[in-house]
């Protein structure tokens, strides 16, 4: 099947079953999204689909019905999204493995409320596990983001 | 602590091998340096000075961090260490981790491995150490571990960049006919001011490498550091927030197949039937193995892509061998508190005479209590995988690895062909905590890489299979008892701790031809060696003899006996009615490290200050890895339940490299061992783990973390380590919080099982 992955058509020939996170790592050579639980509990393969945050691991390739957008896509004409500039400022990452489904959560929550507040962070970034304990660096990079975004930076 | 009659009278584990090591390689052995691994793999125009640098004449300078960059950003700071002496700015580096060489060896991983504290400086306690340091050249063992890199890394890295700067200074000043006294060096060139005239590093390398490496480069004052001691930009941040391929699971080869594991339940079990026909009919299968390694027995599943192996694994149809163990949680619990009985245990701690101490204490004075921990996951976010190619009777290994020397040997021994027919690559680390010192991942996809005809094939396991297939932090119990004095402050203390040993577990896997010889320090690690005075003062480990795979889990056993030795001092403090503040400052007088971190955390968190109804704190003290670490933990009852408000640490280090790298390991530990003490534990039923992914072993979500304050402390003459010791406290802190807001004493983690947490 035929999908829009980063702004570019991209053919994928797999079984409709396939989840989506397989389909862009084994076919598609996106690496960007990761495995992390193969049951949505962790967040590691958040990409967006449509615009709207999705656990790529659970999502078969044959319900997926939009644009496909993944962490490789975030960055445009060589300039970082705010969130990830954010996520540099802060030096957020430990061992960054989760970071590409924290980053994809983060720009869906700014998406929808300009000026997130610690609850509104924790909505949306509960499912999005990650073992080294960034969360506080997480939390003030996301508040840094938003800033940065509404400045047009 | 331990004498040396005690000590000649006892061998124990890695000393024994130590002595082995000495008397079968000799001094000339121990003392003579490796070959430089980069010699043999080097680009046209490119020199290497020494293991750690290689410059292009393009002047690219790379620095090869040797260790497993799995969060704790060594990298960074294994490359800040070179770049501080060779006068570039970290920028200008590229950063690799290299292959993998006895070279890069890790002498202070094992340096602490003999039965001293950290703060014990007599002759037989430094002996050892240097003993312990030569074992580790000795056996090459180039691993990342034991929060050893920086300790390891300190002087060796310096001079490596402080060597190379001086030869590049003598090439340079041949080249310009100028005393090398004249040239100074900054960002990569040697300059001479007088004429005005410099030459890129670059320029040089090739000329300078040919010179003679100084034996002894003079280093900079710490007062002259410009990169060291402040906060650096982390080499890897960049690729990390952009979704780059740096680990293990993004290897992309050409012509590459894709496979998992099926590994059986029950630990060390063999297959007694096995029906694999209908995953071998499944649309996408190649082909699927037997497995049998070190670590047990299993399938191999390879296929056109991950999810068809996946697939495919769950339609194997296996029956398995009875476990050698107690099949589930209740039978090797027995076993645990049984070993408490044991008369075989080891003393490693015995001050005064404990026995004379309690024959005649009064009921009244006597503290008693029972402890215990469960087993625990590592579930670092990016479960095991590796990648091989075997190809012409080589095999390529792509493996986020720990312990890349080790890896080599087995996946040689495996395969049958000599160790320099195996080339590791170690890319970066989705989260390692001491499960990457393992090899079962890279063995398994090593014998599979045998059945594809050279092509290469990425083996992922699924989560379900990295959770049941662990070697886990094991469980323990502890029987404790203490009596007060007086004043209310502990005149003797004994501890008794029985549990699986990880030593022997791990030596069973990686060491298969050494057998244990004595008892198993990380036992009682945490216990025994703190830095507090009682007269009569015992600490017992006892070896429970199950034989779960248990390892290195982030403090391993600090993970423990931090919980355990500051929980009792805790009902100590409460039942002789001191201020756990007070009674740990009097106690650890000798310590002027220790008492200065307690008092600094103290006063960040304003301890003893009124706190409104419905809150409450606690405090832990652990000295591990060479570091001294207080926390305090502030709970509040909300009405969903207990939630963690703010955690204040300080932590002695000794010299602080990267004051922003180490604020963050503090953070990371203790949230890691908040997580466990929350919520984690492993059990068993019926030979095999019950848990099997996020939604029965979670950990801390974003919503449930606290606020963090951290202090950094360079009081103490010697550097700790970093990326383990903020995890040891943490459970106890969290524990003695919850007592002093319900009164509820838990003496068994996690604490979830007894309170909500909100």
């Amino acid at each position: 099947m035929r999908l829009i992955v980063d702004g570019k058509p991209t053919e994928i020939n797999a079984d409709p079953e396939m989840p989506l996170l397989w389909a862009l790592r084994d076919i598609a050579g996106k690496t960007g999204p990761k495995f992390g639980c193969g049951i949505a509990m962790c967040g590691a393969c958040t990409v967006h689909v449509g615009g709207s945050p999705v656990r790529s691991c659970s999502l078969p390739l044959g319900q997926v019905d939009g644009e496909v957008l993944t962490i490789e896509g975030l960055a445009r004409e060589g300039k970082l999204h705010p969130v990830q500039q954010a996520w540099l400022e802060e030096q957020v990452a430990q061992c960054g493995y989760c970071q590409a489904g924290q980053i994809m959560s983060a720009v869906a929550l700014l998406d929808q409320v300009a000026d997130p507040t610690d609850e509104d962070i924790d909505a949306a970034m509960s499912g999005n596990l990650c073992r080294c304990g960034t969360y506080p660096k997480i939390r003030t990079a996301i508040k840094k983001a938003a800033a940065l975004k509404t400045a047009g930076i | 602590m331990a004498s040396l009659g005690k000590i000649t009278r006892r061998a124990f584990l890695f000393g024994a091998a130590a002595v082995a090591g000495g008397a079968v390689f000799g001094y000339w052995y121990v003392s003579t340096p490796y070959e430089n691994p980069l010699e043999g793999d080097l680009a046209e125009g490119e020199a290497t000075f020494n293991p750690y640098v290689k410059i292009a004449g393009d002047n690219t300078i790379t620095v090869i961090a040797p260790r497993a960059e799995m969060g704790q950003g060594i990298s960074t700071t294994l490359a800040a260490l070179v770049a501080e002496e060779l006068d570039v700015p970290l920028e200008g580096l590229k950063v690799e981790h290299g292959p993998a060489s006895w070279a890069y060896y890790n002498s202070a991983m094992i340096e602490e491995g003999g039965p001293f504290a950290f703060y014990d400086e007599s002759v037989t306690a430094e002996v050892m150490r240097s003993v312990m340091g030569g074992v580790a050249k000795v056996f090459g063992l180039q691993g990342t571990g034991g929060s050893a890199s920086t300790r390891d890394g300190f002087i060796k890295l310096r001079q490596a960049g402080a060597a190379a700067r001086l030869m590049l200074v003598e090439a340079a000043a041949a080249r310009l006919k100028v005393p090398a006294g004249e040239l100074k060096t900054a960002a990569g060139s040697v300059v001479h001011e007088a004429s005005g005239r410099s030459l890129t590093y670059g320029e040089v390398a090739l000329d300078a490498a040919k010179l003679s490496p100084p034996a002894d480069p003079p280093l900079k004052e710490k007062s002259a550091w410009t990169l060291l001691g402040k906060p650096q930009k982390r080499v890897d941040m960049l690729a990390k927030v952009t979704g780059a391929p740096v680990f293990g699971m993004d290897v992309m080869l050409p012509d590459m197949l894709f496979g998992t594991v099926i590994l059986s339940p029950r630990f060390w079990a063999a297959p007694i039937k096995a029906d694999l026909s209908k995953a071998e009919k499944m649309p996408g299968v190649i082909r699927i193995v037997p497995l049998a390694t070190n670590y047990g027995h299993g399938f191999g599943v390879i296929a056109e892509n991950t999810w068809a192996a996946f697939r495919a694994a769950e339609a194997i149809e296996a029956e398995w061998d009875a476990p050698e163990y107690p099949p589930d949680s209740a039978g090797i619990a027995k076993v645990l508190t049984d070993g408490l009985a044991s008369p075989d245990g080891s003393a490693m701690r015995d001050d005064g005479d404990v026995d004379i101490a309690f024959a005649d204490a009064p009921r009244e004075r006597i503290v008693e209590a029972d402890y215990f921990v469960p087993y625990l996951a590592h579930a670092a976010m990016e479960p095991m995988n590796a990648t091989a190619r075997f190809s012409d009777g080589v095999l390529d290994l792509w493996a986020g690895n720990q312990a890349p020397t080790i890896t080599r040997s087995l996946c040689a021994t495996a395969l049958g062909i000599d160790q320099h027919k195996v080339n590791v690559h170690t890319p970066s680390l989705g989260g390692g905590f001491g499960r990457r010192v393992e090899v079962d991942f890279s063995l398994c996809a090593a014998l599979m890489a045998r059945e594809t005809g050279g092509r290469p094939v990425k083996v992922v396991w699924t989560r379900e299979q990295d959770m049941r297939h662990d070697a886990y932090r094991p469980a323990a119990a502890g029987r404790f008892q203490a009596r007060l004095g007086d004043d209310g402050a502990p005149v003797a203390l004994d501890m008794k701790i029985s549990s699986p040993s990880v030593m022997a577990s791990t030596l069973r896997r990686l060491f298969p031809s050494m057998s244990p010889l004595g008892p198993d320090r990380t036992i009682v690690d945490g216990a025994y060696n703190q830095p507090y005075t009682i007269p009569d003062y015992r600490v017992t480990g006892i070896a429970a003899p199950v034989t779960v795979p248990v390892g290195s889990w982030r403090s391993v056993g600090s993970s423990i006996n931090g919980f355990f030795h500051e929980g009792f001092l805790d009902e100590i403090a409460v039942a002789g009615k001191t201020d756990p503040v007070a009674l740990r400052k009097r106690l650890m007088a000798g310590y002027p490290a220790a008492v200065k971190v307690v008092e600094k955390v103290a006063a960040m968190a304003k301890w003893g200050e009124r706190l409104p109804a419905g809150k409450a704190k606690g405090i832990a003290f652990t000295l591990s890895f060479g570091s001294w670490v207080g926390e305090v933990v502030q709970v509040a009852q909300m009405p969903a339940g207990i939630r963690i408000e703010k955690v204040w640490i300080a932590a002695d280090v000794g010299t602080a490299l990267d004051p922003g790298i180490i604020e963050a390991q503090l953070i990371s530990g203790a949230i890691y061992g908040l997580s466990a003490a929350m919520g984690q534990e492993i059990t068993f039923a019926d030979g095999a783990v019950e848990q099997s992914n996020f939604h029965d072993f979670d950990a801390m979500r974003i919503g449930q973390c606290p606020v963090f304050e951290v202090a950094i402390l360079e009081n103490f003459h010697k550097m700790g380590g970093v990326g383990e010791i903020g995890t040891p406290p943490a459970a106890p802190a969290l524990a003695n919080a919850v007592f002093a807001l319900t009164g509820k004493r838990l003496r068994s983690l996690p604490l979830g099982k007894e309170v909500t947490f909100a």
